[in-house]
């Protein structure tokens, strides 16, 4: 047995003890059979505690690197990150369907969450570009299921938070793209009513697009945001000479954070005087601009350990979806967090298009935002519990990779179709082999 | 488990009739997370009447009722097993003591033992047994409840002090021991408190009440320092207080439990 590693989610709250285990595929099968709860880790940035398992054995993916391409289909081992894929495939013309905002994420941990990017209106999340995928369930088999075979094990998997086994190997359905360049048009809203209109016009033209508000403003600018709209940029967008390299895929050197900041750092002044410099950085009338990939998709990943800056008690990132026939809880979530004088960095809102079949599947047609917000915040706890309220009165829910504190009593209306989920757990994994803090704390 | 923001799903209250220990279990109530409260306690009716209202309050969480007197020696890490071994458990609270009549504990060796063994020997053994069991299920909060006695007991409460002091100094150990990992240990130090225990008792200052200890503990569930001062001020007053020559020190300490 290795020994215990101190570990918690990206979001650095709710640590627990675990034994994390990296070893081969073939060699996981006999630590399984130990029966000690087990939960797969890819690159721990779920900001909750959905994969680590206290007590229990958290299996690294860190070594499951294969990777190969083949009509525009990629072989993935479930530890490879999405970063490797595109320094890889992006310089031959392929990119991945699906991004999140950071491209530190594993292909494994990419299915479990069924992530989505700036073109799920579009697009869909990533599990739905899965064509199929190699899957270790709790009595050492290794099944190989896809939207077609074994099609509810798939869709309990994708989304499933790692709950129905550990994800060994993905093929997945990449886009073609004629330069790794972005065409990316910038527009700046007073507030937020102006910008969801405007989202949902722009939203029919724009493959990627998402908005980035500042959580601080009020009044007849609350929500004032920044509007970024795009597309892979052709050839022909491209100036003369970056013509000679369309397909370069160079990430920005990262910058490495201090391993300790001060608690306290990020408050109402800090904040405020931030988003204040980045929303009038940004152009007040509309601009196009060509960008790469990583400024348009992650431009949180160039400073390395970001979220160390939330200071020893970590933070929350609350994200939620409503359906667009309550839309109007958006301005209304925005205006609880100004009222609280909670200090909130930018956040996030985006238009999810259609839901898929995944039973934990978190998108559904509608909008979607998500806001880091410092857990030492006093009272944070009874702002978010009833904001969940609102929520899941309305038909929304919370996205269970970033959570770490939401009721569960909730977690059946929020996701109807839990009990399908069970079933097909209680199936494949009747002793509950595999267990997160998340499935402990939410009875999953 | 415990979550996010330092909410409680499960808890063990040793002490099941203790005031303080109560107001804990209410404050972390609050919060709508408890599924899981098991009191233990000698038997009473006391006991089986602070179960049954917890019971209509909380109807959401499972009350268990757990038989233990912390004279018992020996007997209590077989209780604590007991309670893991049906669940995990978040946070164990040591709540239960007594303050001992300071002139009869003079002279009756019996009576002084005895006292000794609620406030020190018991919460010691239960202690031991549930800090091994939350490293092993990797994670937990064990919440000692000490007193300013411990830092400086006076000639009314020195017997409740010296338990005090042994329980305080090892919880404080306990404490480093365990470092870096997620288990945590959280000793409180109250001064007077507003309870049975201390009543009849002439109010010293800076007392409080089992809420305002009760709200400290559950903010500091999950994190910030193993050892805490209800209220606050009272770790600046201890600190005089301990470096206080002895012949004055004598002469202020008068009643009071702090």
């Amino acid at each position: 047995m290795s020994s215990s590693t101190k570990l918690s989610g990206w979001g650095r709250t709710a640590w627990s003890d675990t034994h994390l285990l990296s070893v081969e595929c073939d060699e996981l099968v006999n630590g399984l059979a130990g029966r000690e709860l087990a939960i797969a880790h890819g690159l721990g940035r779920s900001y909750g505690d959905c994969a680590v398992i206290a007590g229990g054995q958290t299996i690294s993916t860190d070594t499951w690197l294969g990777m190969s391409i083949e009509n525009g289909v990629l072989t993935a081992g479930s530890g490879v990150t999405l970063e490797s894929i595109m320094e890889h495939w992006l310089p031959h013309g392929w990119f991945v369907p699906v991004t999140p905002g950071t491209r530190f994420v594993t292909v494994g941990g990419a299915i479990a969450s069924d992530i989505h990017g700036k073109n799920h209106h579009k697009d869909g999340t990533f599990g739905s570009h899965v064509v199929e995928l190699d899957l270790l369930v709790a009595n050492g088999d290794v099944l190989t299921i896809s939207p077609k075979v074994e099609s509810d094990i798939f869709w309990a998997t994708v989304g499933g938070m790692g709950l129905t086994g550990v994800i060994i190997s993905a093929k997945i359905r990449m886009i073609q793209v004629q330069t790794s360049r972005m065409r990316t048009v910038t527009s700046r809203y007073e507030n937020v009513h102006e910008l969801m209109s405007a989202m949902i016009l722009s939203d029919r033209d724009n493959k990627y697009s998402v908005a980035w508000i500042d959580m601080l403003a009020k009044g007849k600018n609350l929500g004032r945001a920044v509007l970024s709209n795009g597309d892979h940029a052709l050839i022909s967008d491209l100036s003369r000479r970056d013509r000679k390299t369309p397909l370069d895929y160079v990430p920005k050197q990262r910058i490495h954070s201090p391993k300790w900041f001060p608690n306290g750092l990020l408050n109402n002044l800090t904040v405020r005087l931030f988003n204040e410099l980045w929303f009038r950085k940004s152009p007040r009338q509309s601009k196009s601009a060509i960008q790469s990939v990583s400024k348009f998709f992650h431009p949180l990943d160039g400073i390395e350990g970001w979220n160390r800056m939330y200071g020893s008690a970590g933070f929350i990132q609350y994200q939620f979806v409503v359906p667009d026939s309550a839309a109007h809880l958006v301005p209304e979530i925005i205006e609880m967090f100004v009222r609280a004088k909670c200090p909130v960095f930018l956040s996030v809102l985006k238009r999810f298009g259609d839901q898929n079949s995944g039973l934990l599947s978190f998108p559904l047609k509608g909008w979607t935002l998500a806001v880091d917000v410092s857990a030492s915040f006093h009272g944070l706890f009874e702002l978010l519990d009833e904001m969940d309220s609102h929520v899941v009165e309305l038909g929304g829910r919370i996205y269970l990779s970033k959570d770490s504190r939401m009721n569960p009593y909730y977690l059946g209306t929020m996701y109807p179709r839990l009990n399908e989920f069970l079933a097909v757990k209680n199936r494949i994994d009747p002793d509950h082999l595999f267990t997160s803090n998340l499935s402990l704390r939410l009875g999953l | 488990m415990i979550d996010g923001l330092g909410s409680v799903q499960s808890v063990v209250l040793i002490g099941g009739t203790s005031e303080i220990g109560i107001a804990t279990l209410r404050e972390m109530g609050k919060r709508k997370r408890l599924q899981r409260i098991v009191l233990c306690g000698r038997q009473s009716e006391n006991l089986q009447r602070t179960a049954d209202i917890l019971a209509v309050d909380f109807a959401n969480a499972k009350i268990e009722l757990v038989p233990l007197d912390l004279i018992n020696s020996g007997t209590l890490s077989l209780v604590v097993e007991e309670i893991f071994d049906a669940g995990r458990i978040d946070v164990v609270v040591l709540a239960a003591g007594v303050l001992p009549d300071a002139s009869r504990a003079m002279d009756d060796a019996e009576y002084a033992v005895a006292s000794a063994k609620v406030n020190f020997l018991g919460p010691l053994e239960i202690g031991t047994a549930a800090l091994s069991r939350f490293r092993k299920q990797g994670h937990g909060t064990l919440v000692v409840m000490s007193s300013v006695a411990a830092e400086r007991p006076r000639k009314d409460n020195y017997v409740y002090g010296s338990a005090k002091s042994g329980i305080d100094a090892w919880a404080n150990g306990a404490a480093d021991a365990i470092a870096g990992t997620a288990v945590r240990v959280l000793v409180v130090r109250p001064g007077m408190v507003r309870t049975r225990m201390s009543a009849g008792i002439p109010e010293a200052p800076l007392t409080s009440n089992p809420d305002d200890v009760a709200k400290v503990i559950a903010r500091r569930l999950s994190r910030g320092p193993v050892t805490v001062w209800v209220p606050g001020k009272l770790r600046w007053l201890m600190f005089v207080l301990r470096h206080l020559p002895r012949p004055i020190f004598r002469k202020i300490s008068r009643g009071g439990k702090g």
